[in-house]
């Protein structure tokens, strides 16, 4: 079980355990799902409405094919909890935001304070991703 | 070129201030090393085999003068009174203390610098054309493009943990002078019949222990959709690149495994998705960054009329310059390889005395290349006397540019921790085994790269003469392989058969240049004989003495 839950949403903790994505498909009344990292995004997306948690695991903090899932999941519209799970460190958090992840359950406690201070690392951000962030370009040539 | 607004400026004060922060905390003992480990390698620090080894990224590989001068002062203050330019672009310190790093990022910082992503398994620094802006024979200047490629590429958040590095280069010549094809993406700007820029899309190359020649995946794509065919690509390496085993995570592999049609296919996909999101900056966007690369101030009345009087002076004016889009103007080449010398290696004052030329009579402009030399880009002819003269007096006049001592060669097993050989000794010991001026241009262009290890840092598969250092029982050996070649007509060299010790590579390079000398029909490079005649007649000459030595 996870110790600790670094969470930036306002909604309730859904507490349901998450499935694989090989069996989610199947339990029709599974909610949450747990994506490990060789596996498909893209195979979650038709059945994002009934998905209130999507948990992507991080074996080893190099693997980034989780920065990829999360994005996809993101860039079709799942507005449910995002959770990166594993070997989650301090100086990853900021980069996982920017994919889209709201919750962290990292393997290794990260102090809430160091968590923020995490984030506001970069003043601006030069790419438009899922975050809502607006990309400097974006600044420097308002609409 | 360009400048930093606020936003640039507070994106590398923001890096200084994390990094100082993590070295710290790996002080302190809060981190451990394996932990500070990726965060000091997103910084361009590595632990090498006798001290730290910081890389400063030289975007594009273009500085200004101020930016040049800095680098001499950082070699002198923190280093030991020297720098290492490399095979791509940027500048290395050998001789760095991890207490002082986040203070060099500072004093890079001051004049737009950084080390951002020059190690790491990300997007690094973007390498282009040299003479970028200034060559003849430019379609499109790749400059603005490569800058918006960097601005997109750094704290890229989805691919800072890729399978493996990740290197882009960037022309916009029908002449490659940046081994496009040999990088993980390769994109060159081109032309239609409609007169339209588009960005063809080479990827899947690189060197390293497998090497491989990019197949074109993307013809002509439009240059406003760049970063979004780039995120393609990027996306689909990431997801289904491999991470089982390092030595086949970088993109050739996948490319090469699926196929270049499935792997086209799956970033057409992944692209069509893409475009439905705006990713892409705004025409505003790279006009405002092409600003910064409008023709400097020209003089209309320059004339191409020069005193070649002085022999020495013509030879190298022969040798060493190359055609400018601007008449009476010239590129000239500063060869970082004199004789017995470091290959890129120069001291702080030859590198300020650079930075001094570069104010005063290019423009305040310098370009770093991949073959690891430096360029003055936009140089009047009637300047060329004064500029050679400074030089020499520096010994930086070698006018050796593409002969067989202007030797690529990575730093070998003595500074890398990766290296199974030496390089620098081969260097220079070829170097002055053929240090006669006369003999090397008699040689013609030869291409002449030396790698310490596989990993091919020193692009042997792309040398004319290649040369791996292996480690054979614990003994350094020398590969010797011929036919490479980076441009337009880019191969992979052929191993000539049993490697060789120092020496006896030395030797058989130049037996090697004996058959050239023998066998070549008017107007052939030695290249063009080996492609004609094959390896046997080299092979012989090669093997025979050897076993007749005894």
């Amino acid at each position: 079980m996870v110790e600790q839950t670094l969470r930036y949403r306002n909604d309730e903790p859904v507490n349901d355990p998450a499935v694989t994505v090989a069996t989610f498909a199947d339990q029709s009344n599974a909610t949450a799902v747990r994506i490990e990292p060789g596996e498909d995004a893209r195979a979650l997306l038709p059945h994002l409405d009934r998905l209130a948690l999507v948990e992507v695991n991080f074996p080893t903090y190099g693997d980034g094919r989780g920065y990829s899932a999360a994005r996809i999941l993101r860039e079709h519209g799942y507005a449910g909890e995002l959770r990166a799970v594993g070997d989650v460190l301090i100086d990853q958090l900021s980069h996982m935001r920017r994919c889209g992840f709201d919750s962290f359950a990292p393997e290794q406690p990260i102090a809430a304070e160091a968590a923020e201070k995490a984030f506001a690392t970069w003043p601006d951000v030069y790419q438009k991703t899922v975050d809502g962030r607006p990309a400097i370009w974006a600044k420097r040539h308002p609409a | 070129m360009y400048q930093y607004d606020s936003y640039d400026q507070s994106m590398v004060d923001a890096r200084v201030a994390e990094f100082r922060d993590q070295v710290q905390r790996r002080l302190a003992g809060e981190i451990t090393e394996d932990q500070f480990k990726p965060l000091r390698l997103k910084n361009g620090l590595y632990l090498q085999l006798h001290a730290y080894m910081l890389r400063v990224a030289v975007p594009y590989g273009t500085l200004s003068s101020r930016q040049m001068r800095l680098l001499g002062d950082i070699a002198d203050k923190y280093d030991r009174g020297y720098g290492h330019f490399t095979t791509r672009q940027n500048i290395q310190y050998n001789w760095i203390k991890l207490e002082d790093a986040p203070d060099i990022l500072a004093d890079l910082a001051s004049v737009e610098m950084h080390a951002i992503q020059t190690s790491g398994n990300c997007i690094r620094n973007t390498t282009s054309d040299q003479f970028a802006g200034a060559a003849a024979d430019e379609l499109v200047d790749p400059r603005p493009y490569a800058e918006l490629l960097r601005q997109w590429s750094t704290f890229h958040p989805e691919f800072d943990y890729l399978p493996r590095k990740f290197k882009i280069a960037m022309i916009g010549s029908e002449t490659d002078r940046a081994a496009m094809k040999l990088h993980d993406i390769g994109i060159q700007l081109v032309k239609n019949d409609a007169g339209e820029i588009g960005c063809k899309f080479y990827v899947g190359g690189g060197m390293g222990r497998t090497p491989m020649i990019a197949p074109v995946i993307g013809d002509f794509v439009p240059p406003l959709q760049m970063i979004s065919y780039l995120e393609a690509c990027l996306r689909v390496y990431n997801r289904y690149g491999r991470r089982d085993n390092k030595y086949k995570a970088r993109i050739k592999i996948l490319v090469h495994e699926i196929g270049a049609d499935e792997y086209r296919r799956q970033v057409e996909e992944e692209f069509a998705h893409i475009l439905t999101l705006g990713l892409e900056p705004p025409a505003a966007e790279l006009e405002r960054i092409k600003g910064f690369f409008e023709q400097p101030g020209f003089d209309a009345n320059a004339s191409d009329d020069l005193d070649l009087s002085d022999p020495d002076f013509a030879l190298w004016v022969d040798q060493n310059t190359h055609a400018h889009k601007q008449t009476g103007y010239t590129i000239v080449n500063i060869s970082l390889k004199p004789t017995g010398g470091i290959p890129g290696d120069a001291s702080a004052d030859q590198i300020r005395l650079m930075a001094d030329l570069a104010l005063e009579y290019s423009f305040d402009e310098l370009r770093v290349t991949h073959a690891q030399n430096i360029v003055l880009p936009h140089v009047k002819k009637s300047d060329l006397y004064t500029i050679w003269q400074k030089l020499d007096e520096a010994g930086l006049a070698n006018a050796n540019l593409d002969l067989i001592s202007d030797i690529i060669a990575c730093p070998g097993l003595d500074y890398c921790a990766l290296a199974n050989a030496r390089s620098i000794p081969v260097a220079q010991k070829i170097s002055e085994r053929f240090a006669d001026l006369g003999r090397q241009r008699e040689l013609g262009e030869l291409k002449l790269k030396i790698s310490g290890c596989i990993n091919a840092c020193g692009h042997h598969h792309a040398g004319h003469i290649g040369i791996l250092g292996v480690d054979r029982k614990g003994v350094e050996n020398y590969q010797l392989s011929f036919g490479g070649s980076e441009g337009a007509d880019t191969s992979l060299g052929t191993i000539t058969g049993p490697g060789f010790n120092e020496d006896g590579v030395v030797d058989a390079v130049e037996k090697a240049t004996d058959v050239y000398l023998a066998q070549r029909t008017e107007g052939e490079r030695f290249l063009d004989t080996y492609r004609r005649i094959g390896m046997a007649p080299f092979k012989e000459a090669i093997y025979a003495k050897e076993t007749a030595n005894g």
